[in-house]
Order: C-alpha cells, then sequence, then structure tokens
C-alpha cells in the first residue's frame, strides 16, 4: 500500500500516579469529530487518563473505541464511569453518554482547565472546521464564529498538502519553519486550487519547505480574518489537531501579535476534557 | 474578412478562425505544464485546418485567465465580454450566459447587442466549477463523460451537504460506503454545482433566454441539473466549449470594422 503521508499516529495515555478507586466521581467526556475522536477520563476533575484517534466511517462505534482505548490499561471498565458527556460532529452518536453537549461548549471549557482562567479567546482549529471562541474567566462562551462550509484553515486542507508533498503531517510545521527566508502566501484559498498551485511551485524549483512555508502562511492569513471579526481578546489559546503545527501557530502569532497559550496537555483532547468536566458537574449536580 | 480568437482557460486552449460568420476551423490543446507551446500548436493547427496563414488573418482577440501570453493580440478581451458576444452571435434572443469551465464559473447578463449588461463570476472556489465534477468522478471513479451520463439515469435525489469540494470528496465515498447508487450520487454531484451557478444567475438578474457554454456544457447530467435549478429551457451551442473563443474572433472582426 503507498504510504499515506496525512496519516497521524493514534494514542491512548494514562497518569500512574493517580489512584481512579479514590475518587469521588469519574467522570468521561467523547468529543467524536469528523476526523478524529478523543475520549478524555477525569478523576474527581483531574486528567486521568485519554484517547486520540481516528474517526472511523461509522460514529458510535468510533466512539466506542474510543472510551475503551482510553481506559485500557487503567482496570477501569465502562461501568466504572459514574456520567458521560458526548460532544463534537458526532455527539449523537456516543449511545453510552448521558448527555450531548455542542462542542463550542466543550472547547471553551476545557481550554480553560488546559491554559488556565484567564483564557479568553480560543481558536479551535480540527480536522473539517474552525472555530474562533470568546469566553469569560468561567470558561463560558460569550461569542463564537466558524468556518464549517471551507476546507481552507482546516486539518484536512493540511492533509492534503502533506500528501501531495509526501512529507508526514506531523513533520510539516517544523519543515515550513526551516526556509531561510519567509516566501508570499499561496495565493488561493481554496484547498484544491492551492493545490494546483503548490504543484506548479514544486514544477518552478522550490524546494518542499518553501512551499509548505506559503501554504501555512496562507493558512494562518485566512484563519486570522476569522479571528479577527469574533476580536481576539488575550489570553489567547489554540486548540485542536492544527495548535501542534508550528508552522501555523508562529505565523498566525506573528500576524496577530499575540502569542498563543503553551499548555503540557495535548491540544486534541480539549473539547473531550470539557466534555469530562460538564460531566463531572452534571453529576454532582444530579446527587443534590 | 477571416479573424481568429483565442481562448487561454486554467486548463485548456481554445482557438477559433471565423471567416465573416461562418467559423472556419476550431482547435483545442490542453494547456499542462508549457501554455506557451500548447498555445503555439493550437494556433497553428487551427490554421492549419482553415487552410491558411498568420497573415490571412485581420485580426486577433485573446480571453481566458491566460490571455496576456498570447503573443501579437490585438486586443485582449475579458472571458464575460467573450461569453457575451459569442452566446447572443449564436442565439440572439439569449439574455443569460453562463459559462462553467475548469476552474470558474460566471454568469452574464447580456444586451441584446451582445455586451455585457452584469456579471458575476466565482474564482475562488472550485465548487461550482468543472474541477469539483473532475475529484467527484475520481471519488466514483468513472470518467467525467460517464459522470455526466450517469447521473441521467438516477431515480432518486439524494442530498449533498458538503459545499466544498475537499468535504464532499469525503461526502461521496460516505455516500458510496452507504450503499447509494452511483447514479443517484452523481445526479447530487451535478445538482450541487448547478445551486452554487443559480446562485451567481440569481445575483445578477435572471432573464431569458438562457445559454449554457464552456466545458461543463458538455456534460448532460449538468445541462440536466442546470434546467431544474433555473426552472428553465437551456440552450446549448454545438461545441460550447469554443464559446469564449468565437466571441474573442467575432470582437477581432467587430474591432476591425469599427477602425474601417
Amino acid at each position: 500500500m503507498a504510504v499515506e503521508f496525512w496519516r497521524w499516529k493514534e494514542y491512548n495515555w494514562h497518569d500512574p500516579s493517580i489512584d481512579p478507586r479514590a475518587a469521588a466521581v469519574l467522570s468521561a467526556g467523547v468529543d467524536v469529530g469528523s476526523v478524529s475522536s478523543q475520549a478524555v477520563v477525569m478523576s474527581d476533575g483531574r486528567l486521568y487518563a485519554y484517547s486520540n484517534m481516528r474517526t472511523g466511517s461509522d460514529s458510535p462505534e468510533s466512539a466506542r473505541k474510543a472510551m475503551e482505548w482510553a481506559l485500557e490499561g487503567t482496570g477501569l471498565t465502562l461501568a466504572d464511569i459514574q456520567y458521560v458527556v458526548g460532544t463534537g460532529y458526532g455527539r449523537v452518536n456516543v449511545a453510552f453518554a448521558q448527555r450531548a453537549i455542542t462542542e463550542i461548549a466543550c472547547h471553551a471549557r476545557g481550554a480553560n482547565f488546559m491554559y488556565g482562567p484567564a483564557v479568553r479567546t480560543v481558536l479551535d482549529m480540527g480536522g473539517q472546521d474552525c472555530k474562533a471562541i470568546r469566553c469569560d474567566e468561567k470558561g463560558k462562551v460569550q461569542a463564537f464564529l466558524m468556518n464549517d462550509k471551507c476546507a481552507a484553515g482546516t486539518g484536512r486542507g493540511m492533509e492534503v498538502m502533506a500528501d501531495l508533498l509526501s512529507v508526514p503531517i506531523e513533520e510539516v510545521g517544523e519543515l515550513s519553519l526551516s526556509v531561510a527566508e519567509e516566501p508570499p502566501p499561496v495565493s488561493s484559498t481554496c484547498v484544491v486550487f492551492a493545490k494546483s498551485e503548490a504543484s506548479g511551485l514544486l514544477r518552478d524549483g522550490w524546494p518542499k519547505n518553501r512551499v509548505l512555508a506559503a501554504y501555512c502562511s496562507a493558512m494562518a492569513h485566512r484563519v486570522c480574518s476569522l479571528l479577527e471579526r469574533v476580536g481576539v481578546e488575550r489570553e489567547f489559546a489554540i486548540t485542536g489537531g492544527i495548535a501542534k503545527n508550528a508552522g501555523v501557530v508562529v505565523r498566525l502569532e506573528r500576524e496577530l501579535g499575540v502569542s498563543a497559550l503553551k499548555t503540557e496537555m495535548d491540544s486534541q483532547i480539549a473539547g473531550a476534557v470539557g466534555a469530562a468536566l460538564f460531566a463531572r458537574g452534571l453529576y454532582l449536580k444530579s446527587k443534590e | 474578412m477571416i479573424t481568429a480568437g483565442v481562448d487561454v482557460g486554467a486548463k485548456t486552449i481554445k482557438v477559433v478562425v471565423l471567416d465573416g460568420e461562418t467559423t472556419r476551423a476550431r482547435a483545442v490543446a490542453l494547456g499542462g505544464l508549457d501554455t506557451r507551446s500548447a498555445l503555439a500548436q493550437a494556433f497553428g493547427e487551427a490554421l492549419q485546418a482553415a487552410g491558411l496563414g498568420r497573415s490571412d488573418l485581420s485580426g486577433v482577440v485573446a480571453t481566458g485567465a491566460g490571455r496576456k501570453l498570447v503573443e501579437g493580440a490585438d486586443d485582449l478581451v475579458s472571458e464575460v465580454s467573450a461569453a457575451a458576444r459569442g452566446a447572443t452571435f449564436l442565439f440572439p434572443t439569449a439574455r443569460t450566459a453562463i459559462d462553467v469551465g475548469a476552474e470558474e464559473g460566471r454568469a452574464v447578463r447580456c444586451t441584446e447587442g451582445g455586451k455585457v449588461d452584469d456579471s458575476a463570476v466565482n474564482e475562488k472556489c472550485a465548487a461550482g466549477a468543472g474541477t469539483f465534477a473532475e475529484a467527484m468522478a475520481r471519488a466514483l471513479q468513472v470518467d467525467v463523460e460517464e459522470l455526466g451520463r450517469m447521473s441521467l439515469r438516477s431515480t432518486m435525489a439524494v442530498p449533498m451537504n458538503a459545499q466544498c469540494t475537499v468535504f464532499a470528496e469525503s461526502e461521496v465515498i460516505s455516500l458510496l460506503h452507504a450503499k447509494t447508487p452511483k447514479e443517484d450520487i452523481s445526479r447530487a454531484v451535478h445538482d450541487a454545482i448547478a445551486s452554487r451557478i443559480t446562485s451567481m444567475v440569481r445575483k445578477v438578474g435572471f432573464q431569458k433566454d438562457v445559454v449554457l457554454i464552456g466545458g461543463m456544457a458538455k456534460n448532460p447530467g449538468f445541462v440536466d441539473a442546470m434546467k431544474r435549478s433555473l426552472e428553465s429551457e437551456v440552450l446549448v451551442p454545438d461545441g460550447p466549449e469554443f464559446i469564449g473563443a468565437l466571441g474573442a474572433a467575432l470582437l477581432a472582426a467587430d474591432r476591425v470594422e469599427e477602425r474601417a
């Protein structure tokens, strides 16, 4: 089979220093996105375990798999989790969830947890959409704007480019930053046209890093216009898969003149983290 | 008087050699990597087919995205001007010309004299252009000609939610996984393009008669989708992809006459 350069690695993780059996509340959030799905388990509101995998053609199945994989090696089963919230594009397909909450609310809440309560603007750069969210110190949404019509500015667009250039998707960002001088951005917004434009640049003898630099900077510019419409208030955080692409993040920070907050946690789990926090709150409320 | 029109499109180059009101020859070449040599090839072929030399031409007008590459052209005109002139020449009752090429879609409201009254162009997004149909044909693993024929055999309208070509590719694959017949998917593809084009037509103000030109007009599935979407008959000339070049050749003749 041909190498698929867009194919990022799936993974799971848990914190061995936490004893989930000692927890009063075990809650979970499952974010079924259009491209990737994450499940997060929280032990008394602390991040305990998670998984990140590709969403298959069957969303209910993807949700179940993500949850099972997050629990793998923890000794826990789904029955041990007291409350599950589903979110994301496929949130209604999380059959074992007690509640579904929109990904906008979950991303704001998750970013508040992961980047701290100073976060006021969250940019979620997902697989097939891009959202600019403004929120308060509690992680509550105040305004948002979303592009879900067009692949420009989404992870899917980046995958198309990674495949064209035969560069593994995880390496795109660093490679794009290895240029001596910043080239002008790719002029087409449309991913399909940008792809032909990039082919043309390669034919003209541009090295891959330069083509990627031109593409990352076009993507950053595209996302900036969405952010500017919602209004960028500090502090600013980026969630989703593209947050791991330094080529886009650095250029975005440069254009906005604002640096994005950093986190030790995985930027792709923000939605599921928010869902797990909502789950904890809903469980506690149900016991009152 | 003999003139030539050259239409340098995003994908193909079209040349028409016109003798008064009669087309003497036409030629097409893929733009490919070397547009200049493709241009020379198409131009040479058309002249040869007409049995003429370059010096027999009283005028040459170029149009299309790459029109600046045409050396020795007497004038460069926009695609919408060429479309209006060509479409109304063939169909004097035409008031709307719809030109759908590989990478652009255009809606042109024409005057009785074949001039442009108003126009709308989509050049930013591949949805609503031939590239979209080609990408969907690839996803369905059929050639683009078959895609057009197939959609006429559709028995059920299925919705397509994605607007973006990239997302629509995934949607087509999901529809295939869900065992949706290819014929019905094909119709959904053409309906999606037609709906994008129709919104441009409404923007310029829809007036009958409607002429459909450009490479996409060769696709019977798309023509059918346009008829449904506009709820109107649609006129399609022979060789619809040459109408831009024909319009340019006519404008070349107009130009010579004006100077006389």
